[in-house]
């Protein structure tokens, strides 16, 4: 590019420089424009008309064209508008494909189509709003108070999604997913609305203060070191792989290259 | 195709030549020569250092373990220093930032301080960790090489029999060291195992409470397997290694079969210098190799799973890998169980564990004995078995690494059925089949690819190599020349042993009356022999070689329309 043509360059900066205005104006109003804001305006019925019309064009498919629910798809009344935050947000909802489970996939709705919608599916009975962000927020927690999330994680959560929130099996194709990368909010969310085979665990269970103290913990784990490879964090299944591939593997290689040379050159 | 089938390599010394130089044992000096004139340790030492080894990157297998031990036993004594087998519960204020503050036991809390706040410290761990899994595998595959060359035959089935021990008392030493960090998973592999005593129908109750000095947990547990674990087990494993290396010694190696290798000799290299540098070479590859993965390759990251806490558990919760099989067959084992007046009897966990393990020891350790009864040979064996030649005892061990393979995999039900995106439910009703019909298949599989091989083999004997030549006679008829095979081939491809199968002996006389026969030979032991070597392909013999060579020479063998006999090698 250094040799390249100088007027060449110049012309076409104006349009370039146009367009990079565009994208940090619209990245500045992305990241000025909070999703809870959208769903704070959730009673207005302009809101759930809008959101009915794309529930109608996205969803009613499966749930039906009220939300009512249909022979491939559970009923929505009362899930709240938190269940269809946490569905849509991580790209669970709409399905590519009827299955077992829906699994996380890339989001293509703006933050306002989902709000549309969540108010709609809101309005159709009462169900979990999507939280303030002062409900799990865990920036304020004590080294203490972060190990007791790592309890609490330990004694609800592990059992299905292991130990160090690498995901596990269920039965019959069903499973709890790693939960590295998963934004607090969704964790919030999915535990006080039950999404997929998640049992729900309400505020009586798991206050809002403990969920802050796991999303804490599991937040902490994200950014601890590991010694070396993690192969995949699975624990023993992989250790053992490992084990026999490179260990018993790289070491037969060796045995071969010791004994195929002799002690005199032939 | 006319690549020739492997021949062992001639090796310059042969153990027999022992020049017999009574007055060059006095000449050393020194240091030595003091030793020498009180403990005669130079005619011992030349002994030793002119023991000959065989070479084949087979025999080092079993070093691997023996390295992988020491490597063991070095960590290990570096972690004694550190580790507190105590079960008392403390606070934990240590460097780790997401468990502080939580109540655990002095032995997970040293462990953790072991990790992260004693240098060098998780690495040792690593290492120790890794030379476990290394040191059961090594062992694994090394009684493979035995089983598949029939090694244990006489006069090593004693050596066999320590190895079985070996085996069984390593996996022990394994699963107490898994159980001593007292984290969420070695926790629950102890409840795994205490559940299985429990399963043990009548004694198990009983046993349980003296293995845990009481309910489960109690506070004695990591004490005692700490005991096992560093002094008591690793005491047995080292008297019962030496005995299987001084019987080693004692019977000297096996060798492969090969030109100028007889019953009664041993082709290799010296101890010293050839094999004394191989073989410490190899320990400083293996301790390498060993050290590598702990550095980069993390493992049982006991900070993740916490302390243990009964009421915790873990998905993926699995043993190491050894133990994997029967974790796998209890994953796999429809929920029985039988209420007989008081007694309970968990068959869901008794059979896969308790009846599982005694089935499968037991016929290891009675293999070597069975066998030779099968075959009726009671001779020495110092030369090893091609695979190929013992098509049953090859199908036989294939089959049972099916079985356990299929067992494994049933381990690690739950990583398949997530990593591959299959239901749970599929893998586990796949293997309860496939446990029993694979191993089937496998047999029957492997030992036609034996009989196939040996086929080719007596082909190769009497036909000679394939040249890749095609020929047109003048009449128009197409054949490839053959090309004879060496003679060191030809020898290497006919030396093994065709078991012919026993036959029943009557066990009456003329008269009726009954005939006292120490060899007498039972219908059933007859089908038995039959089963086991009656499918096996014959040895040429020296005369149908000097046929073939004849008839070779005289008539190219035409393609079209084989002159070969097909009733001879096809029967």
């Amino acid at each position: 590019m250094r040799s390249g043509h100088p007027r060449r360059r110049r012309t076409a900066a104006r349009p370039l420089s146009l367009i990079l205005a565009l994208v940090l104006l619209g990245s500045l109003y992305a990241a000025l424009v909070p999703s809870g804001q959208v769903a704070a305006d959730s009673g207005t019925s302009a809101q759930v008309a809008e959101g009915k019309a794309l529930f109608q064009v996205t969803c009613s498919s499966c749930h039906g064209l009220n939300g009512e629910g249909t022979s491939q798809g559970p009923s929505l009344v009362g899930v709240g508008a938190a269940s269809v935050d946490f569905q849509m947000s991580t790209g669970r909802m709409p399905m590519a494909r009827p299955g077992e489970q829906a699994p996380r996939k890339v989001n293509t709705y703006t933050a306002e189509e989902i709000g549309k919608i969540s108010a709609y599916v809101a309005s159709l009975g009462p169900g979990p709003a999507i939280p303030h962000s002062s409900q799990y927020d865990y920036s304020k927690l004590s080294d203490e108070e972060i190990a007791r999330g790592g309890e609490l994680f330990r004694t609800n959560c592990s059992a299905c999604h292991q130990a160090g929130a690498n995901g596990g099996a269920l039965p019959n194709g069903k499973f709890a997913p790693p939960l590295h990368g998963v934004e607090p909010l969704h964790i919030y969310e999915a535990v006080r609305t039950g999404p997929q085979q998640m049992p729900v665990f309400a505020a009586g269970a798991i206050p809002d203060e403990d969920i802050a103290a796991i999303i804490g913990y599991l937040k902490g784990l994200e950014q601890e070191p590991s010694a070396g490879f993690t192969l995949g964090g699975l624990g023993p299944v992989t250790e053992g792989l490992f084990g026999w591939i490179i260990g018993i593997g790289g070491l037969c290689l060796f045995a071969v290259w010791i004994t195929s040379r002799g002690a005199r050159a032939k | 195709m006319a690549r020739p089938a492997a021949i062992s390599p001639e090796a310059p010394l042969l153990d027999t030549q022992s020049p017999a130089e009574e007055g060059a044992v006095t000449t050393v000096g020194g240091p030595l020569g003091w030793l020498d004139e009180r403990l005669g340790v130079a005619k011992i030492g030349k002994a030793a250092l002119r023991k000959v080894f065989p070479d084949h990157w087979s025999f080092l297998l079993g070093e691997i373990a023996l390295y992988s031990f020491i490597v063991l036993l070095l960590t290990g004594i570096f972690l004694t220093i550190w580790f507190k087998p105590s079960m008392a519960e403390i606070e934990y204020d240590g460097s780790y930032q997401l468990l502080r503050g939580l109540q655990m036991s002095q032995a997970f809390e040293s462990t953790l301080h072991l990790s992260f706040d004693v240098r060098g410290g998780l690495l040792v761990r690593q290492i120790h960790h890794w030379a476990a899994i290394l040191f059961m595998a090594a062992m694994t595959v090394h009684m493979l090489r035995i089983f598949f060359t029939g090694a244990y035959r006489k006069p090593r089935e004693l050596n066999w029999l320590i190895g079985v021990v070996l085996l069984s008392l390593s996996m022990i030493a394994g699963m107490t060291g898994y159980s001593l960090p007292d984290d969420l998973l070695s926790g629950t592999g102890l409840r795994f195992t205490e559940g299985a005593i429990l399963s043990v129908p009548v004694v198990g109750t009983w046993v349980q409470f003296f293995v845990f000095a009481g309910e489960y947990p109690g506070d004695a547990i990591i004490a005692r397997f700490y005991m096992a674990h560093i002094l008591l087990i690793p005491a047995i494993l080292l008297a019962l290694i030496g005995a299987h290396m001084a019987l080693l010694v004692y019977h000297k190696h096996t060798q492969f079969p090969g030109p100028g290798r007889t019953e009664k000799n041993v082709v290799g290299y010296p101890m010293f210098p050839v094999y004394m540098a191989k073989a410490g070479g190899f320990f400083f590859i293996v301790f390498g190799v060993l050290i590598l993965m702990g550095a980069t390759m993390s493992i049982n990251q006991v900070w993740l799973y916490g302390p243990y806490n009964p009421a915790q558990v873990t998905a993926g919760s699995q043993p190491d890998w050894y133990m994997g099989w029967v974790e796998g067959a209890v994953r796999i084992m429809p929920g029985l169980e039988s209420h007989w007046g008081p007694t309970t009897w968990s068959w869901n966990i008794f059979l896969p564990f308790a009846v599982l393990m005694g089935i499968f020891y037991t016929s290891l350790a009675l293999w070597p004995f069975v066998e030779s009864w099968i075959t009726g040979d009671k001779r020495e064996h110092h030369l090893l078995d091609r695979p190929r030649n013992a098509p049953t005892r090859t199908g036989l061990g294939v089959a049972g690494m099916t079985f356990y393979g299929l067992l494994w995999a049933g381990g690690g039900n739950d990583i398949i059925a997530t990593h591959f995106h299959l239901s749970l439910n599929a893998v586990t009703w796949f293997l309860r089949f496939a446990v029993f019909l694979g191993p089937i298949v496998a047999f029957i599989i492997t030992k036609r690819i034996c009989l196939s091989l040996q086929r080719a083999d007596r082909e190769r004997v009497l036909h000679g190599s394939e040249s890749g030549t095609i020929v047109q006679s003048p009449d128009g008829g197409f054949s490839e020349p053959h090309a004879p095979l060496s003679h060191d081939e030809a020898y290497t491809l006919t030396q093994h042993t065709h078991h012919t199968p026993l036959e029943e002996t009557a066990d009456v006389d003329e008269h009726g009356v009954r005939i006292k026969n120490p060899d007498a030979v039972s219908g059933f032991r007859a089908r038995l022999s039959h089963w086991y070597s009656g499918d096996d392909i014959a040895i040429p013999t020296k005369a149908e070689i000097a046929d073939a060579a004849h008839h070779g020479a005289s008539d190219e063998n035409s393609l079209e329309g084989s002159s070969e006999d097909p009733a001879q090698l096809h029967s």
